[in-house]
């Protein structure tokens, strides 16, 4: 039985392993991590490599399916249109395009736009959600599978500043945050025909950070994070299983390590949870001031946790004590949030400055290489196959290795 | 025998036709809070079965449809395009559909953005006979036409009418704003509050409690308007009186600071009569950081409780509702809340009222 059990886990991680794509705000598995390598030879002229125009404005992240990337988009003297595009990885070709019009609110800060929240997939479906809380459900050929309006079903469900959160897919339920000052709910939603599966009502304060998920041995619970802390649900029927309610971030998200023993959320500074098992309540672990997140998320590699503070420090620090590693100041300012691989972080600044830095040790990090784009860059790029995924408003690019390496 | 062959024949013929039936009601009964959703959902199999053909149908249909029910038809017609090519796109039948104004505007907008896709050239000969148009999205290109000719001009006269005119047909703010900054350029300045037709006065009464943000749903005496305009009433700090209040803001900002001083956790009502020649259904728009609430003839339009999460603009809200023939009682409540921050120290609003295509309506007194 037990050995049944073993090979039952190992296959599941094989299957992870091979299917690994890069399937919604900071991967799969919402923590920035990587798990095939990248090289740091990434190079903007490599037979590989590539770019491709975009409409309109957008800040939101790749996703990568199989052999297809997928970013949203939102043109027109309003943003109202509502863009849906996918490519084909390996030539930037695009594949099929499709343009909605927003149903909710469309103002936004300039600094953001209509299309900031990342897309999400479970591998068969595409889910598209935009500022003006309209929710678009693909299959991968972009042929409409359902569509919601919640901007359209509560007319006070808005952000004057634009709205952000992205959403996650969890045992069938597309779980989307849409809270904000005025109505502030959380919605899980049937990813078969879009149906309300359930609604709670949220704490009232603007709030743009994405749900996680954390993966058990037999059941997936979902993670809302707000000013009050954060909260896991069933995503099947939106029951609440436990609560941190020390205060957290509306603007970094938490992210759950590798194991998904540890949870780390930006709450005074960083806080580190013991996840707990079904019936239990979560176990603090640490906690450390000094490891505040910026307006990126924490990215996770093997023992390390990494931030980027508002002064544009980048923080390793150990996941089991909440030690410091190391700091490094980098090049900001800096809005997206860093991706890893067991040896290399890569991340954008707004000005378009890929910095690559090397932390397999975990006494010391350098920069490694740095390539400019010259291009806005507020998004968290996608990784697959060894190759990055990264967008402006006007550009996607495939960044892979130099040949030959 | 025959009369069954005939009639098997009959259904396996119309069978499309019936289908699209199906889907069409699916489409025009999608509701909100996802209503409909698992019926259009089991019908959107037939879309496989339709061609270029079944296009126009769409676009009517979608006079039937609400926003909603709109982008499931656009879908629609990206997946049959998508099957059959864009040149199979029944393009004279689509002009003829953008050229009928009885057909809503969203419809002829999304008419006209899948032509401009399939014969950009085409879309584009008919872009300077929107300059009139109902539909504000489809206007707007027309004016950006003439503003784009209007800037081309070198003969400073020929500009200057060139622009006035183009404003004559402007209803979008940023392309009013812009026409008159260039028409102040060449000498020819034009008063933007007037143009627009904001409502600059007003009498306000205050300032009310709103501690905690609390006074937001407390209704204070003013809200009963009919009883209220001329008598005193219990404010924050002692008996308040309604008091005239008028901007001269070149976009009708109405600053409350400079009514009341700069105060914080309080909130305020704002009242104005707007005299309606008809019976007529309008467009309520109102810009502000602050929370407020707006009600027309007594009826709640909107509330909306949000503090400075961004800048007031103008047309930040846009409400569909009622005027009466004669006049009409319009009450803003505007609450400045507790930040002490730089930029939360805006306690405004702006106010105008237009039609449907956006043109602004005046009061008759």
């Amino acid at each position: 039985m037990k050995k049944n059990f073993l090979l039952i886990t190992s296959l599941a991680w094989t299957t992870y392993f091979l299917n690994a794509d890069w399937r919604g705000f900071r991967g799969t598995q919402n923590n920035g991590l990587s798990k095939g390598e990248i090289s740091a030879t990434l190079s903007q002229t490599s037979e590989d490599s590539w770019k491709v125009p975009l409409p309109g404005r957008g800040l939101s992240s790749p996703i990568v399916v199989g052999d297809l990337v997928f970013v949203t988009a939102s043109s027109g003297s309003q943003q109202s249109r509502l863009h849906v595009l996918a490519y084909e990885t390996v030539n930037g070709n695009k594949v099929w395009e499709r343009i909605f019009r927003a149903t909710g609110r469309t103002i936004c800060h300039n600094k953001t736009c209509v299309a900031a929240s990342t897309m999400v997939s479970d591998g068969n479906v595409v889910v598209a959600q935009f500022s003006s809380n309209d929710i678009f459900c693909l299959d991968l050929k972009g042929n409409l599978i359902w569509l919601r309006g919640l901007t359209f079903d509560y007319p006070n469900i808005a952000n004057g500043l634009g709205m952000s959160s992205s959403p996650v897919i969890a045992q069938g339920v597309l779980v989307s945050q849409v809270e904000n000052d005025a109505d502030s709910f959380t919605f899980g939603l049937n990813l078969k025909n879009g149906t309300t599966l359930w609604k709670k009502d949220r704490p009232r304060g603007a709030n743009w950070t994405s749900p996680v998920v954390l993966k058990n041995k037999s059941f997936d619970w979902v993670g809302l994070q707000s000013k009050e802390g954060i909260s896991f649900l069933k995503p099947v029927n939106g029951e609440f299983m436990w609560q941190y309610k020390d205060g957290a971030s509306t603007i970094p998200s938490s992210a759950i390590s590798f194991e998904n023993k540890t949870l780390l959320v930006p709450s005074n500074g960083l806080t580190a949870l013991r996840t707990p098992e079904y019936g239990q309540n979560p176990e603090q672990l640490w906690r450390n001031n000094k490891l505040a997140p910026g307006t990126g998320s924490p990215a996770i590699s093997g023992n390390q946790v990494f931030v980027i503070n508002r002064a544009n420090v980048l923080t390793s620090a150990s996941i089991k004590t909440g030690e410091i590693n190391w700091r490094l100041r980098i090049k900001g300012p800096i809005s997206g949030s860093p991706i890893v691989t067991a040896n290399l972080l890569f991340i954008f600044n707004e000005e378009g400055l890929c910095q690559i830095i090397d932390i397999k040790e975990e006494s010391e990090a350098k920069v490694l290489k740095e390539i400019d784009l010259k291009d806005t860059i507020l998004c968290t790029p996608a990784a697959d196959k060894g190759s990055i995924f990264i967008r402006s408003d006007k550009t996607l690019w495939k960044l892979s290795k130099k040949n030959n390496l | 025998m025959i009369k069954y062959l005939f009639l098997l024949l009959f259904c396996i013929l119309m069978h499309p036709v019936f289908c699209n039936d199906d889907l069409f009601e699916a489409i025009i009964k999608i509701g909100p809070k996802g209503s409909g959703n698992e019926n259009l959902v089991k019908q959107w199999s037939s879309v496989e079965k339709m061609s270029s053909a079944d296009i126009p149908s769409f676009f009517y249909v979608m006079n039937q449809a609400n926003d909603l029910g709109d982008n499931w038809i656009r879908a629609a017609i990206f997946e049959i395009l998508e099957k059959s090519g864009s040149d199979s796109l029944p393009k004279e039948e689509i002009i003829k559909f953008i050229k009928d104004y009885n057909n809503e505007g969203s419809s002829r907008r999304s008419a006209f953005d899948f032509l401009s896709s399939a014969v950009p050239q085409i879309a584009e000969s008919l872009i300077p006979t929107f300059i009139d148009d109902p539909e504000p999205s489809l206007r707007r290109e027309g004016v950006q036409l003439l503003l784009n000719q209007a800037g081309d001009l070198e003969n400073e006269q020929q500009a200057i009418e060139a622009f006035e005119y183009a404003l004559g047909k402007a209803r979008d703010v940023d392309q009013i704003e812009y026409t008159c900054t260039e028409l102040k350029g060449l000498g020819k300045p034009i008063d933007l509050a007037q143009k627009m037709g904001f409502l600059t006065e007003w009498k306000v009464i205050g300032p009310f409690d709103n501690t905690s943000r609390n006074g937001f749903s407390i209704p204070y005496s003013p809200e009963n308007i009919l009883d209220s305009i001329n008598k005193k009433h219990e404010g924050k700090n002692g008996p308040v009186a309604w008091q005239n209040f008028s901007t001269s803001d070149r976009l009708g900002l109405l600053d409350l600071n400079q009514h009341f001083g700069h105060i914080k956790e309080v909130l305020c009502y704002a009242y104005a009569e707007f005299d309606s020649m008809q019976d007529q259904m309008v467009q309520f728009r109102i810009g502000s950081k602050n929370a407020w609430k707006l009600w027309v003839n007594d009826e709640l339009i909107f509330a909306r409780d949000e503090y400075h999460r961004g800048a007031t603009r103008v047309d930040q809200f846009i409400l569909d509702g009622n005027l009466r023939k004669g006049k009409n009682r319009i009450l803003v409540k505007v609450c400045q809340n507790e930040q002490t921050e730089s930029w939360t120290k805006q306690w405004e609003f702006c106010f105008r009222i237009t039609d449907f295509s956006g043109t602004n309506l005046q009061s008759l007194n």
